[in-house]
């Protein structure tokens, strides 16, 4: 067998058993309009697809993932609940030399079903643990859902908590931002001397060329808000602590869940989310996960896909710790809000590699 | 033989071929004035190619030329991984520009990235879409905002009189080359203070794509000898 015969037969091996367990199989377009992924992703998919250009249609993107056609499918057609698997290929530039492919072949499920996300995130990740058992890989979790409770707990403005949770997924712009809203920072001189001549009663804008789009009245509504926030006292020492605490929980489930039960009592509004924890790692463990060998890593998750706002799980090979994850998914409710200008679904769900199987398996 | 890849007109070429015979080595134009043909002197075993300063990365990259001089910038961005492919023989000491972003001047609240970040957001829920930044540097200017964790922004493509697109509507910021800034202030607009990207000047590169036989490592081993370069021959495959 070549080996993309082989990776084939293990592609189509997998989707079978996702299609036994009753979910409908779904295809997607390998072209897609670049436009909704650039809007949903920013400008660092361009550096990770393929874009080409199409006389009538535009600038369209060779398929990075499956989860945007799935999810557009499922609210054009689809009634709820519904539970999807799908098959193919999906294109990935490589910015850097090295042995990472471009084309690489996806299984994946995906669950719209709002019945009791929490049973749904435990289905997937269950679905995907026997698939992959034979492998005997590791498996990390993570739960996005903390880290956006843990935010919202801080006693701070609504600005600086909406500054915060948009860079959840981007670590080094949180902590930047952190360290200026804790005071920890210094103000740079430039802004200082802004706020000084605002204070004085200075118009600022006066004399200035306004050129572009951005109109004047946008500016003057951010100065404001930067005279505002300089008024607002610091987040205090103890609390950004009491958030990195959260941040850098990493333990087996039922540890990890007893740490963040503990935080929770001097932090009451993150007790929500520790509770939606707690059940989650219970119908974990109802679906017969060995919970107490599973680990949990509060910041799991945050560099990979923004849209992901609940249950993150991945799997991988320790033998071979260079390989990217063999399979990972969550839950991505933030997503289709997006998507779907305003109307939300409950989804989750996740990828395979079948290449990554088949190299495992000693068949490549 | 070993090739040597020089800008094939203009100031860049000039100034090589000062930079290279001041230095004990005589580069010039070959033919009519307008060919691109030329020679050395003082060195055996080495050739002269003429080639557009923007297509030299290209040539090095696949190992066409031995040698090459360009802007660190174009090496930057356009190669991936530029490190593994070439490498930094010498500063030439001109062509000295910086790749920055700017923005309007009259963007009182703006001076760091910091706040462009925080502008990318508010200009998002207000006009419907990402804030645009005019840039012909797609790769430097992308890896450089990713690596900030600026967000909310989109690239759009200008090959040349960038800074005129925030005036014309196209862009809202621009990321440009500039020397002295006054395009820029022209233009009315402003670096941020930690907007600088790339310090680039004109380099002497070696190709690690090249094949470096025996004879092209002995010229090499010459050439640096001669130039006053004491810099250890780097690995180089044969």
């Amino acid at each position: 067998m070549t080996p993309k015969t082989a990776i084939r037969a293990e592609a189509e091996r997998l989707y079978q058993a996702i299609a036994a367990t009753g979910a409908q199989p779904v295809e997607a377009d390998l072209l897609l309009p670049a436009e909704t992924l650039l809007d949903l992703y920013g400008e660092d998919i361009r550096a990770r697809a393929y874009v080409t250009h199409d006389p009538i249609r535009g600038e369209m993107m060779l398929r990075p993932d499956f989860t945007v056609p799935v999810v557009q499918a499922h609210m054009e057609h689809g009634a709820e609940p519904a539970r999807y698997c799908y098959m193919g290929e999906v294109f990935r530039q490589q910015m850097h030399l090295g042995p990472r492919q471009s084309e690489y072949v996806q299984v994946g499920y995906e669950v719209f079903d709002g019945s009791d996300p929490l049973a749904a995130d435990a289905e997937v990740f269950a679905l995907f643990q026997s698939l992959l058992a034979p492998l005997g890989l590791r498996a990390a979790t993570g739960d996005i859902g903390i880290l956006r409770a843990a935010v919202e707990a801080l006693e701070t403005t609504p600005r600086r908590k909406a500054a915060l949770l948009r860079h959840l997924w981007r670590p080094r712009r949180f902590r930047a931002l952190l360290d200026r809203f804790g005071g920890r920072a210094p103000v740079p001189p430039a802004r200082a001397d802004l706020l000084a001549r605002m204070a004085r009663g200075e118009d600022v804008l006066s004399g200035l060329v306004q050129t572009g789009l951005r109109s004047e009245e946008e500016i003057a509504e951010r100065l404001t808000a930067l005279r505002e926030d300089a008024a607002a006292p610091p987040i205090s020492g103890a609390e950004v602590a009491r958030l990195e605490a959260v941040l850098s929980v990493a333990d087996k489930c039922p540890a990890a869940l007893a740490q963040l039960a503990a935080m929770a009592r001097d932090l009451p509004a993150l007790t929500p989310a520790v509770d939606r924890l707690a059940a989650r790692i219970d119908s974990l463990a109802t679906r017969g996960i060995d919970v107490a060998a599973l680990d949990f890593e509060a910041s799991y998750g945050r560099t990979t896909m923004e849209y992901y706002d609940g249950f993150v799980f991945g799997f991988y090979a320790e033998s071979e710790a260079d390989l990217p994850p063999i399979a990972s998914g969550g839950r991505y409710d933030a997503l289709t809000a997006v998507l779907g200008h305003g109307r939300s679904i409950p989804a989750v769900g996740g990828v395979i590699r079948p290449g990554l199987v088949a190299r495992l398996k000693g068949v490549l | 033989m070993l090739k040597i890849g020089v800008p094939s007109k203009g100031r860049l070429m000039e100034k090589t071929f000062d930079w290279f015979g001041t230095r004990g080595v005589t580069m010039r134009q070959t033919g009519a004035d307008r060919e691109y043909s030329g020679t050395i002197e003082g060195i055996e075993g080495a050739e002269l190619v003429l080639l557009s300063a923007g297509e030299i990365p290209r040539e090095l990259s696949a190992g066409r030329i031995h040698l090459g001089v360009t802007g660190s910038d174009l090496v930057r961005e356009k190669l991936a991984d530029w490190d593994r492919q070439v490498v930094e023989l010498a500063p030439l000491g001109f062509g000295h520009a910086d790749l920055i972003i700017a923005v309007p001047t009259g963007w009182a609240d703006v001076e760091t990235l910091d706040d462009l970040d925080a502008v990318a957001a508010q200009f998002r829920r207000d006009h419907g879409h990402r804030l645009r930044i005019a840039t012909k540097y797609h790769r430097l200017v992308r890896d450089f905002l990713t690596a900030q964790g600026v967000a909310d922004y989109q690239l759009v493509d200008s090959q040349g009189a960038t800074e005129g697109t925030v005036k014309n509507l196209t862009a809202e910021a621009v990321a440009d080359i500039t020397s002295s800034g006054e395009t820029l202030r022209a233009n009315h607009l402003k670096i941020l203070s930690d907007g600088l990207i790339h310090s680039s000047q004109a380099m002497l590169f070696a190709s690690l794509r090249a094949e470096w036989d025996a004879a092209a490592r002995t010229t090499l081993a010459a050439l640096l000898a001669r130039i006053g370069l004491d810099t250890a021959l780097p690995e180089l495959s044969g």
